[in-house]
């Protein structure tokens, strides 16, 4: 089996043996409708309506999206617009908080006989792709080809977060039980629970739970970026190459996040859906870098606060890792369901862009073997046949070849722009 | 609060910049350099600045004129000005050194568009011109320590020199210790040099192997003295400092072999039937052409990627 190409990143995971701490519940919390990927919610309450964590108050009648519910107990505030960091524009619910958190009586564990049912749980628990896509999870579980091989995406490949570490250390029983759960109630045979080799904690004690059992395999990810990508993650654990336009499903296998399944394993016990994130707070503005667990709706000034950072000093400011992240505009945007990290920095140099030299660094590192040095040229001079023969559809935005890149070139960047100039059947 | 920075994902980097990479090349270079100057004396020293600060000088001149940004702090034209020295004999006049290092940086680079965008090796483009234009001075070789003129007629390069009872034994061209161009002598230095720079990963050895192995193979099968021929003359100095130019040779591995192979071929085709008695630069210069259409045809394979749908 061909090797993918990959990075050697700095791994600087600084939180990852600090406990996750829960974050103290905010003053107002402001819950956008949109924080999967699908149809925005239309809010279910109206101003001054009171609310109890685990309430529904939003709702789509599109297949393709995912319920909101809310993170604390309080008032309606307003509705307000919001505008995410990919610029689209939807509805937040803004909550004051009243500080007691009362539980809804809507919060009961759901009734899971059979695979429909269990579907109709998934949907109902408000999951999305915990890993950073937010993809609704229900979608994924009901594939139309036939699915042999679970892959569990412990990999948290980038640098900085350790959330998902912390999750995999402190409830390794809810990740056994949703694996279980998802391949039971899906009648999948095999599970693959897939970990970067720099969490050797966590790899140890998976492997010591699941001795016994022949139905989840521990597999060990070689340390080079991107391993959590999906086509990486999936021909790195099974050999299985995702072919272009076809879904890993059409491949018989099911990615899925660690989180999510640990989250489904808690929804379906307690029947609590998902109010709360996980996050790493890091980076050099930051003075006490944490694990935190925070309401969905938190804003970012709050958990930096949190953290004893210093906001003055904030020079860039990213929602996820460094690679893959969003940088983002205004830090009193809200924390939402697929917020893994939230990195602060006081310093950010940007690099002058100069002439590509041709050392073909960036063809090397790319995972997915990609030339983004001949795409660059060709979208420069908007050769749409050579973008199309090129396959840059392909791309998946890892950012290696940028990363690597001696003239600081933007190639994942301009990779992005020319998908756009590619048109779609 | 300042305004925040926004940019697009990554937003990490390495510090590999351009000038690190020509950096590590210049320190490549420098064994090399070294044996050459103390082999043929402070000429070669001299000859060597007059080259880096034309080449350097032509490049700000020409990218002034040019109302473009100026580019000489990549060291890139520091790099092409060394490499041009060393592929000249000590004694060159000084002017034509700087006709060379016109050429090379103001004809071969600038008007193509500068760094990455030349389609030929400046240096070697360089070296050929001042070949053509001034064949008697670019073969008037000096004797290493003694600087005693070497008889061009006779040939007192070590490559005329094969086969016959004065050819020089593989330890003194090993060591350099016969005429040459100031660079080119010594394997040994610009085998350490060549190393260095695969070591840090500036180059892959792809084409460097593959031009020293067919023309080592193609000169055993065809009778001839297989080391002879790549310690001889400037195959060692042209496979891993010049076959390895990023702008001029192929991306990808396959490429660079292929890349490689035509230089062996083409300087074993040159040297055996050919009038000159050196074939390196023209086999790097022929190679350099052919380059776009390599590169046309050893596009790396994605993975899942449908094949192409035809008549699209």
């Amino acid at each position: 089996m061909k090797k993918l190409n990959g990075i050697k990143l700095k791994h600087r995971k600084n939180t990852e043996n600090s406990a996750t701490v829960e974050l103290p519940v905010p003053a107002i919390v402001r819950i956008p409708m949109s924080m999967h990927m699908g149809a925005p919610c239309t809010p279910l309450v109206k101003v001054g309506d009171t609310v109890k964590v685990g309430q529904k108050i939003g709702e789509s009648d599109a297949a393709f999206s995912v319920p909101v519910h809310s993170s604390v107990s309080g008032t309606v505030k307003a509705l307000s617009d919001y505008r995410n960091a990919m610029g689209n524009v939807c509805k937040a619910v803004e909550i004051e908080t009243d500080g007691k958190q009362e539980v809804s009586e809507e919060v009961k564990p759901p009734v899971v006989t059979d695979k429909e049912s269990f579907i109709k749980a998934v949907r109902e628990s408000g999951s999305c792709g915990l890993g950073g896509a937010g993809f609704p999870t229900h979608i994924k579980m009901n594939p139309k080809s036939d699915i042999d091989t679970l892959i569990i995406n412990g990999a948290e490949w980038e640098p900085y977060i350790a959330a998902d570490y912390r999750e995999m250390l402190e409830h390794p029983d809810d990740i056994i039980g949703g694996i279980n759960l998802v391949k039971d109630m899906l009648g999948i045979r095999q599970a693959k629970l897939a970990i970067e080799a720099n969490k050797p904690e966590a790899i140890k004690n998976f492997n010591e739970m699941a001795a016994k059992d022949d139905s989840i395999d521990i597999i060990t990810l070689p340390s080079s970026y991107p391993q959590g990508a999906e086509k990486v993650i999936i021909y790195n654990s099974t050999g299985r190459i995702v072919n272009e336009g076809t879904l890993p499903a059409d491949a018989g296998v099911i990615v899925m996040h660690v989180s999510t399944v640990a989250l489904l394993y808690r929804y379906c016990k307690d029947g609590m859906q998902v109010t709360t994130r996980r996050m790493t707070v890091d980076g050099n503005a930051v003075g006490e870098p944490k694990n935190v667990l925070a309401p969905i709706g938190t804003s970012f000034r709050e958990v930096m606060e949190f953290c004893k950072t210093d906001i003055d000093a904030l020079k860039k400011v990213i929602a996820g890792g460094p690679m893959m992240g969003m940088s983002v505009p205004d830090i009193d945007m809200p924390v939402v369901k697929t917020s893994n990290a939230l990195l602060a920095f006081r310093s950010y140099d940007e690099r002058k862009t100069s002439s590509c030299i041709r050392c073909g660094r960036c063809v090397n590192v790319c995972p997915l073997g990609l030339m983004p040095a001949e795409i660059d040229k060709a979208y420069r001079i908007k050769d749409i046949d050579d973008l199309k023969k090129l396959k840059v559809t392909l791309c998946m935005n890892c950012g290696s070849c940028t990363y690597v890149c001696p003239a600081n070139r933007k190639l994942a960047e301009t990779n992005q722009l020319a998908k756009a100039l590619i048109p779609r059947k | 609060m300042n305004r925040l920075i926004v940019s697009p994902s990554p937003h990490d980097e390495n510090y590999t910049k351009t000038s690190t990479i020509m950096l590590n090349v210049i320190i490549a270079l420098m064994p090399a350099l070294i044996v050459g100057c103390v082999y043929f004396g402070l000429r070669s020293l001299l000859l060597t600045a007059v080259c880096v600060a034309s080449c350097v000088l032509f490049e700000f001149l020409a990218r002034k004129l040019m109302k473009r940004e100026n580019t000489i702090s990549d060291l890139s034209a520091v790099v092409t000005g060394i490499i041009l020295a060393m592929n000249l004999p000590p004694t060159l006049p000084l002017w034509m050194a700087v006709i060379g290092s016109f050429f090379a940086i103001v004809v071969v680079k600038q008007l193509f568009g500068g760094i990455g965008q030349n389609f030929a090796n400046p240096a070697i483009t360089g070296r050929i011109v001042l070949m053509v234009s001034f064949p008697a001075a670019m073969t008037h070789w000096t004797a290493p320590f003694t600087h005693e003129v070497l008889d061009g007629v006779s040939g007192a390069t070590p490559l005329p020199l094969a086969g016959t009872d004065k050819a020089l034994s593989y330890l003194d061209l090993f060591l350099g210790k016969s005429g040459g161009c100031l660079g080119e002598t010594c394997a040994l230095a610009l085998l350490i040099g060549g190393l260095y720079l695969a070591a840090r990963r500036i180059i892959s050895l792809a084409a460097p192997l593959s031009f020293i192995g067919s023309l080592f193979i193609l000169t055993w099968i065809s009778g001839g003295d297989p080391v002879y021929q790549i310690l001889a003359g400037g195959v060692f100095l042209g496979a891993f400092f010049m076959a390895t130019d990023y702008a001029t040779t192929p991306i990808s591995t396959k490429g660079k072999i292929i890349f490689g192979l035509g230089c062996g071929i083409f300087t074993f085709v040159i040297r055996k039937f050919g009038s000159y008695p050196e074939g390196v630069s023209f086999s790097i210069l022929l190679m350099n052409v052919l380059t776009p259409y390599i590169e046309q045809l050893t596009r790396t394979k994605v993975l899942g990627a449908k094949e192409a749908e035809k008549n699209e």
